[in-house]
């Protein structure tokens, strides 16, 4: 066992975690922040995407002992404090773009860096950036339409509307 | 215009925030204080007699608790099967025990043998490397032709043969069929393979077992479609724990697809563990431990034909199919490839005479059970991909062939025993070519063929069974439960509302559409309701959440329910009133009578009802609180017609989906953005399935796509924008709301219509490709292409 201390959302937080102790696992069981959720164990489903150090990552695919000292957001860290949603999670909101939410955080979190780094992604561009992020429900219309939309594009004439 | 509240709206969905935000409750984020982790030590063969397994080392391991085994379960009943089929011979099928640990023998990779509990999952985790196993292999049956010859090696010992059942249906047809077949100007006969998938929802299945011993009261976590369903059968077959000393808990529940309907052993093992240990006991399962305990779906092999007169109307069908129920069977397996197949083998078309025949067969495979559409999806695909290889046999059309067959006037008594009530399949095919935009393909096709690419055109229709019901139907064809729902609507003193459903939301919003339900019905503000479910010690006795069925079944109870508020509801405020009962209206969340300007708001006719100063005490009770029980008359029949435009790479064979277009008659909708979502995820899945996951063993029993690296699951590019429509409503004649049931047509309609299209794109390549079994990866494709 070994201390660790990140900074999660804005708050700082440490532990004493064994050697192998994934991030998701001291996100989830550690600190008890369940948001982020594990899908799989091979690294594909992205359902527990974070931001770390500025960068995407898949929590499960990353050590404890790794974020040392790293700047951590998570999807508990994504609205405002007084619970407003940020645009991307009120676009899924407002497009429907999630069912059952089990993969939605990771989908929040992919697509607000996506779209810190490019604001005004083509359809194309964004399912290529979801191709780490697996939903079994939407068939990813609603997704894909709801991240277009958030980037501040018309999604008014995509299909089925 | 749209409605902004209330039935028709697309009201966006409350319970949104808590997932976007993280907040969520799933079953893996329950933690029970001192909890103790199991972890399944599960067999590495298909088939294999167990000689011994010696615990003891891991029982002295760091952490431990105790390890388990089957030996454990002296007396403690198997896992139950949910539905007997009766046989062509009619003798019941043959039902092999299940055990929670196995016992004896083990039958697939993946079946559990030990269980370590411990104070940390790691722990029992390295505590199951030193148990001690001595296992014999066996001779593995895999292939299901195989498992039925003379000498295979038997998944149970004890029956006479892997032959779970063989089922005729409609028997007494047979020889008409036969003969209709042998005197047919044409039969088109194709065989095919429905692929076998794993339903993968995003949460794989969690089970936390909790004992308060105090009280002697079992709970337990799982993740399931149907908390009751899932009491019922752990309580009274496994465990013989009574109802009111078990309570199931499915909070929120990331999909389900139907692998979460079923009672599985770990479910039954944490609560029964959790008893003996004092202790909570939590599993939570891996992804690869999920591709091989999770029940799976398809796999069925089938010959179809189809007979056609000279005019090229249908004349007959007749079907073979084989149907793996893998080692055991699982709760409701075999009603899949029968009762919710056989009966949608007359499709949209008005065909008289129809037999299916139906082999169910054990192999040492996971269990295969019910996923997304159930019989459905298998009937369709055949019916579909016939008709289809017809109209090319004989030049015909593919539309207008199937046109010229439509079943046209309702109700409509098929010779597969079921009755559609109503149905429009002229109209659905209609905007079906006009959304679609079946007039501008030639010239994308000229396109893509200036690109050196094919590009093909899919079309096929679909019709669907929701709601299986009535129960008592049911129960003459073997099920061993009722599927009836129920509701409690409980209005609170100032006005506000709980109902209380027998349904579960795993993503399909009923949280939203319920109330917005009742929420017309009484003329008040939607956000007044909140639905509860997935709690058996809140909600009433209701089956749950599959088959399309939560609007149709749950929602007429909810309804029936509303109905007998507003009933009392109008003979208090005729009291406050002093008016006559028959002369009270409710319109806008007011009580009036009738020509005159007196009346009474909502809130005050709540208000008395629990205040009951000024109040008919002597004629009604106080309160206000009503529950209904809803057992349907009949399936609906939710139908459509899909298109899939492809493009195909001649030199590669991969295929790429370039437009889908979906109409479909849902009958009424509440949620238009809901059910949207809903077609969605269905076509997605059936994208899946023909393009690009399988199930696969290998000629031993191993299990070859146990995780997503191996296990293609559709991804944001693999699949385009969808257009989808559902104007074409007629509605259901035998519910209050006139719905049908939207949740598996998607995955149902789909895989027919891209099959057809890449087939019909290879032949306008010039090669006389009738067909290939999905997925249609690029290498089946490339391949079919060369010969």
């Amino acid at each position: 066992m070994a201390k660790v201390s990140m900074t999660v959302n804005g708050r700082a937080v440490s532990g004493d975690v064994a050697g192998n102790r994934l991030l998701v696992e001291f996100l989830r069981e550690d600190l008890r922040m369940t948001g982020t959720h594990v899908g799989c164990d091979t690294s594909q489903c992205g359902a527990c995407v974070v931001h770390v150090n500025g960068k995407a990552v898949k929590s499960c695919t990353m050590l404890a002992h790794e974020a040392e000292g790293a700047t951590i957001t998570t999807i508990e860290g994504i609205a405002s404090p007084d619970g407003t949603m940020s645009r991307v999670q009120q676009a899924f909101q407002d497009h429907h773009g999630l069912q059952c939410g089990f993969c939605t955080p990771g989908m929040v979190m992919t697509a607000t860096k996506l779209l810190e780094q490019n604001p005004t992604p083509t359809e194309a561009e964004v399912r290529h950036a979801l191709e780490g992020n697996i939903c079994r429900c939407t068939g990813y219309h609603n997704i894909v339409k709801a991240i277009l939309a958030a980037s501040g594009q018309d999604v008014s004439k995509i299909a089925a509307e | 215009m749209p409605k902004d509240s209330g039935i028709g709206a697309a009201s966006k969905r409350r319970e949104d925030v808590r997932f976007l935000t993280g907040a969520g409750n799933y079953t893996d984020d329950i933690n029970v204080y001192g909890q103790a982790y199991v972890y399944f030590l599960r067999s590495d063969v298909a088939h294999g007699r167990i000689n011994s397994i010696d615990t003891s080392a891991a029982s002295e391991m760091p952490g431990v608790v105790r390890v388990f085994t089957g030996d454990d379960f002296e007396g403690v009943g198997g896992l139950p099967c949910g539905w007997q089929v009766t046989d062509r011979f009619g003798q019941p099928m043959q039902e092999p025990g299940h055990p929670v640990l196995a016992r004896g023998k083990v039958r697939h990779v993946g079946d559990p043998i030990a269980a370590v509990v411990a104070d940390t999952l790691q722990q029992a985790r390295d505590a199951a490397e030193a148990i001690e196993l001595d296992i014999e292999e066996l001779p593995a049956v895999v292939d299901m032709k195989a498992a039925l010859n003379e000498g295979a090696a038997k998944v149970h010992d004890e029956l006479p043969s892997n032959l779970c059942y063989d089922w005729g249906f409609v028997e007494d047809n047979k020889a008409a069929v036969d003969e209709a077949i042998k005197n047919a100007a044409h039969v088109t006969t194709l065989e095919l393979i429905n692929n076998r998938l794993v339903a993968n929802p995003m949460e794989p299945r969690v089970a936390v077992g909790d004992y308060n011993r105090a009280n002697d009261e079992s709970t337990l976590y799982t993740t399931s479609q149907n908390p009751h369903v899932i009491r019922l059968l752990m309580g009274a077959f496994v465990l013989g724990i009574p109802e009111h000393k078990l309570r199931v808990v499915a909070p929120d529940v990331g999909g389900g697809f139907g692998t979460k309907i079923f009672h599985y052993a770990e479910e039954a093992f944490v609560t029964f563990a959790s008893r003996k240990l004092n202790r909570a006991v939590k599993w939570t399962a891996s992804r690869s431990e999920a591709f091989m305990s999770d029940a799976h779906g398809r796999d069925h092999v089938t010959k179809i034909e189809l007979a056609l007169d000279a005019d090229n109307n249908f004349t007959a069908i007749r079907t073979e199919t084989y149907a793996n129920m893998g080692a055991y069977l699982s709760t409701f397996a075999p009603s899949v490839p029968t009762w919710l197949h056989g009966t949608l083998m007359a499709g949209n078309y008005k065909t008289p005479l129809i037999y299916v025949n139906v082999k169910a067969v054990f192999t040492n495979t996971v269990p295969v059970d019910a996923y997304r559409g159930a019989g459905r999806p298998e009937a369709t695909y055949q019916l579909e991909r016939v008709v289809d290889k017809a109209a090319r046999e004989l030049g015909v059309d593919p539309i207008a062939l199937r046109r010229q067959n439509f079943i046209s006037e309702f109700p409509y008594a098929t010779p597969v025993a079921v009755e559609y009530d109503t149905g429009n399949y002229f109209a659905t095919m209609d905007k079906l070519e006009e959304i679609a935009d079946l007039a501008g393909f030639d010239a994308r096709r000229k396109e893509s063929e200036a690109k050196g690419m094919l590009r093909g055109l899919g079309i096929n229709c679909y019709i669907e069974a929701c709601g299986i019901a009535p129960s008592n139907l049911v129960g003459q064809l073997g099920a061993r439960a009722g599927l009836y729902d129920a509701a409690t609507v409980r209005v609170n003193a100032t006005g506000s509302i709980s109902v209380m459903v027998g349904a579960h939301s795993h993503g399909q919003g009923h949280e939203t559409a319920f109330p917005q339900v009742v929420a017309d019905m009484l003329g008040i503000d939607e956000s007044m309701i909140e639905i509860v479910h997935g709690d058996s010690s809140k909600i009433p006795f209701g089956m749950g959440t599959y088959g399309s069925r939560s609007l149709a079944v749950c929602g007429s109870a909810m309804v029936r329910a509303t109905e007998k508020i507003i009933k009392k509801a109008k003979k208090i405020a005729s009291h406050l009133l002093e008016a006559s009962e028959g002369d009270i209206e409710l319109k806008d969340g007011k009580f009036s009578v009738a020509g005159t300007d007196k009346s009474v708001a909502w809130g005050d006719v709540t208000l008395a009802a629990y205040v009951p100063h000024n109040y008919p005490l002597e004629d009604i009770e106080p309160g206000l609180e009503e529950t209904a029980f809803y057992d349907p008359s009949n399936f609906t029949y939710p139908s459509g017609a899909y298109c899939c435009e492809v493009e195909l790479d001649p030199e590669t064979g991969k295929v790429t989906i370039e437009r889908f277009a979906a109409a479909d008659d849902f009958g009424n909708v509440v949620n238009p953005m809901i059910v949207e979502g809903q077609v969605h995820g269905g076509i997605g899945q059936g994208i899946g399935q023909a393009l690009l996951e399988n199930c696969v063993y290998d000629s031993e029993g191993q299990l070859l796509s146990a995780s997503y690296m191996d296990y293609a699951m559709p991804r944001a590019e693999d699949v385009p924008f969808y257009v989808v429509d559902h104007s074409c409503a007629t509605p259901c004649t035998h519910n209050p709301l006139g719905v049908k049931g939207c949740g598996e047509a998607g995955a149902i309609g789909s895989p027919p219509a891209v099959v057809n299209a890449v087939i019909d794109a290879i032949q306008s390549g010039g090669k006389n490709v009738l067909h290939i079994d999905m997925p249609l990866s690029p290498q089946r494709v490339w391949a079919a292409m060369q010969d």
